[in-house]
């Protein structure tokens, strides 16, 4: 019962402090207005609030139905990718995930033996045609209005009929039990904030519609330093790497922006800037690597020294 | 119920074999006994410490657990077709030998859905097919058609038996109480009135009639947990026939390989007689005949297309470093000698024959094999990942632990139900062996005086 007071004082404070949520913890000795699961005004003092960032807003049923009016849609600019993988950290780091499961990745393509390889930022491409939403059998995996498909781990049955279906191999599975960190161990699981993890149950990239919910960023694009990632809203026609916000059509237009094997016919909600006029050669981002991530891209890369 | 000689005579010959376990029958009870708590072992392993014990991974999503799923269930839908169409075109030959197609069908559609069970990473939870179940999946459709189906092979095995427990019920069996009593019940007071044969007759038919199509469809539907998807090798419009097909041409060889091993474990000479081998060796030859044109054509046009990933896929399943040996494996054993062996004269035999059978059954779990491991190390988006196993798929020892518990568990049924109800249905008998012995250009089945006319 305790538990449930103060999470529901968490709530209601995460709920009325949305606006100003990134905004730094407010100077001891401020008193803020609660309303208490009694239905009173009780004022703490701010010292006592603590944001809780992975704290669901919504309810698993509001999870399902997606944010209102919103058509999220995401850009990704190959010119200006250097495999830098700070996406990928920020992303791990977000969403308490180790070091080997990758939600996003970025794959280096040759499309043929003549073509020019280039570095490939991969996430849920959120298809409006999902391959693996179709196969699910429970309705664990869905698509919401807003276009994110999400997992709801504690409706999937581990059948992994959707990592099948998935023709990206997005989705990566809890083989084991997941190690949760003591910080998100005790807090309720929702769709929207995918933590914390659960053995035997799949998991992907969601878009991070808890920040979508809180007007932020996801983590790929606020951290990648060359600002690849747009993310935005196709109703607004509005996308942003964090630094320039322009209009959605406008970039696809100018930039020829294209969806990754569109004749899958999956309709993903991802699209691609073709690697045209690159800010950087495509050593830079594979000479500095870690031997561990550089083999991944040997044979692209160095393919005299696989033949020998 | 009442009898005629020569079926009589088949009951008093199969008699002991119900009335008693031998100390063989135990030994191989334990044996099996054995392999299926190892299995239980590695299920304890599985469950605490998840799926990473398996060699599945995000990439090779499924492996030998699906892959058994497919070889039995695919020998139930076998059993029940060919059931089927025996009791409905009255084959007279096949008397003796239905009761061996129905265990088959119940034996396999209750061991061929645990692996599917093993395959999913939580267990607690299956109940959420039944909850929230997404009439989309075609995960859906196989939960819905397994079930029918187990309901309808249930049902036809038993209206199969039913004038059998008859027989038993009256025979004074030296039995325990318990199963004088679970006879007298499951016979359902059958004493062979014209009412009743009539009655039970017309479920049969019926019941027939509906397990055909039924079975081709729910082999279908196995099939489309695959063909629905985008990946090379599955995502084919032939993906229905070909594993209806292929669960008929298996389930035939299984039926082959019972049949002998029953006649030696029962001295059934009499009743699977040489000529049973030879024309189920017939029916292998055209299905195995099917199943390489199905083949065939796959591979064929995968490669003339050559599409980037079909490429990847034939060239991954016809390369000596990759799956080159097994693919050669699957197709000599598995479709090319069993029609050698039953198309020349002097190994048209019975026991070339059930050789040739069991190689078949053991190359088409192969062919399973190689239609789903090979297809997931395909992906469409090069992997690009460092660790091996995500990369290959390879078994691990409790994976094929329980591969081998779950034989054990067929194998066990097998045994058991053999001491409970008479491999040779007895009652059946009397339609079927006037035509032998009659038929001009028919062998007789067995020497001439052993067969009383009815």
């Amino acid at each position: 019962m305790k538990t449930a007071a103060v999470a529901t004082i968490a709530a209601t404070a995460c709920g009325s402090l949305a606006c100003s949520c990134s905004s730094k913890k407010a100077p001891a000795g401020d008193k803020v207005k609660l309303l208490s699961p009694d239905g009173e005004i009780v004022e703490i003092d701010s010292s006592y609030l603590n944001h809780q960032e992975h704290m669901a807003i919504v309810s698993k049923l509001e999870a399902r139905e997606g944010i209102a009016g919103k058509k999220f849609v995401m850009v990704v600019d190959l010119a200006r990718c250097k495999n830098a993988r700070k996406c990928i950290t920020a992303c791990q780091k977000w969403h308490y995930r180790p070091e080997e499961t990758e939600w996003l990745t970025v794959k280096l393509i040759k499309d043929s033996e003549k073509a020019a390889p280039y570095w490939f930022p991969k996430q849920c491409f959120h298809c409006d045609n999902p391959p693996c939403v179709k196969v699910c059998p429970v309705d664990a995996t869905y698509k919401r209005q807003d276009g994110l498909v999400l997992i709801d781990n504690d409706r999937c049955i581990g059948c992994k009929f959707c990592m099948a279906a998935c023709p990206y191999s997005t989705r990566v599975f809890n083989w084991d039990e997941p190690e949760v960190p003591f910080d998100i161990k005790d807090l309720a699981y929702n769709p929207e904030t995918g933590i914390p993890a659960k053995v035997g149950t799949v998991e992907k990239c969601d878009f991070c519609p808890d920040r979508a919910r809180e007007g932020l960023l996801p983590p790929c694009v606020e951290s990648c330093p060359n600002g690849v990632f747009y993310f935005g809203d196709e109703n607004e026609d509005t996308v942003t790497n964090g630094e320039e916000t322009i209009s959605f059509t406008q970039l696809i237009k100018d930039r020829a922006g294209y969806r990754y094997m569109e004749e899958l016919g999956t309709k993903p909600r991802v699209y691609y800037l073709p690697p045209k006029d690159r800010q950087f050669p495509v050593e830079r981002g594979y000479d500095d690597l870690e031997p561990k991530i550089k083999d991944r891209f040997k044979d692209i890369m160095e393919p005299e020294k696989k033949k020998s | 119920m009442e009898l005629n000689s020569y079926q009589q005579q088949a009951f008093d010959y199969q008699r002991p074999n119900i009335e008693k376990f031998t100390k063989r029958n135990w030994f191989w009870i334990i044996f099996y006994l054995l392999w299926i708590v190892a299995g239980g072992y590695a299920l304890y392993l599985q469950i605490a410490k998840g799926h990473g014990v398996t060699g599945m991974r995000d990439n090779v999503v499924w492996g030998l657990f699906i892959v058994n799923f497919i070889f039995f269930i695919g020998l139930s839908y076998a059993g029940a077709i060919i059931a089927g169409l025996l009791h409905l075109f009255k084959v007279p030959w096949g008397k003796p030998i239905v009761r061996i197609a129905q265990m088959m069908t119940i034996i396999s559609v209750i061991v061929g859905p645990i692996f599917i069970l093993l395959c999913v990473g939580r267990f607690d939870r299956l109940h959420h097919l039944f909850f929230y179940p997404r009439i989309q999946s075609p995960m859906t459709w196989d939960v819905m058609a397994v079930v029918t189906f187990f309901v309808g092979a249930v049902l036809f095995f038993y209206m199969a038996i039913i004038k059998d427990l008859a027989v038993y019920r009256d025979a004074k069996l030296k039995i325990p109480k318990w199963r004088q009593k679970i006879y007298n019940i499951l016979a359902l007071g059958y004493r062979g009135a014209a009412s009743q044969k009539r009655h039970l007759l017309i479920s049969q038919n019926l019941l027939a009639i509906i397990m055909i199509p039924l079975s081709i469809i729910v082999a279908s539907i196995l099939s489309w947990i695959f063909g629905m998807t985008l990946r090379p090798g599955w995502h084919s419009t032939i993906f229905g026939p070909y594993f209806v097909v292929g669960a008929l041409y298996s389930g035939c060889g299984v039926l082959i390989v019972a049949m002998w091993f029953y006649r030696r474990m029962y001295k059934l000479d009499k009743y699977f007689t040489d000529r049973h081998f030879v024309y189920l060796g017939y029916i292998m030859l055209a299905l195995a005949a099917g199943y390489g044109y199905f083949t065939f054509s796959e591979y064929f046009t995968h490669w003339f297309g050559s599409e980037k990933w079909d490429s990847e896929l034939i060239h991954k399943l016809f390369s000596p470093g990759e799956y080159g040996w097994w693919t050669l494996f699957a197709n000599l054993f598995g479709i090319l000698l069993p029609i050698l062996i039953v198309a020349i004269p002097a190994t048209r035999k019975a026991n070339w024959i059930t050789a040739v059978a069991f190689i078949m059954v053991i190359a088409m779990w192969v062919k399973r094999y190689l239609i789903i491991v090979p297809t997931l190390e395909t992906t469409l988006v090069p992997m690009q990942d460092t660790r091996a196993e995500y990369v290959k798929y390879t078994a691990t020892w409790p994976e094929w632990v329980l591969t081998g518990a779950g034989i054990a568990s067929f194998l066990l049924f097998f045994t058991l139900v053999s001491k409970y109800v008479t491999v040779v249905p007895v009652s059946g008998l009397e339609e079927a062996e006037p035509h032998f012995t009659h038929h001009p250009h028919h062998q007789p089945a067995v020497k001439k005086e052993e067969v009383k006319p009815a």
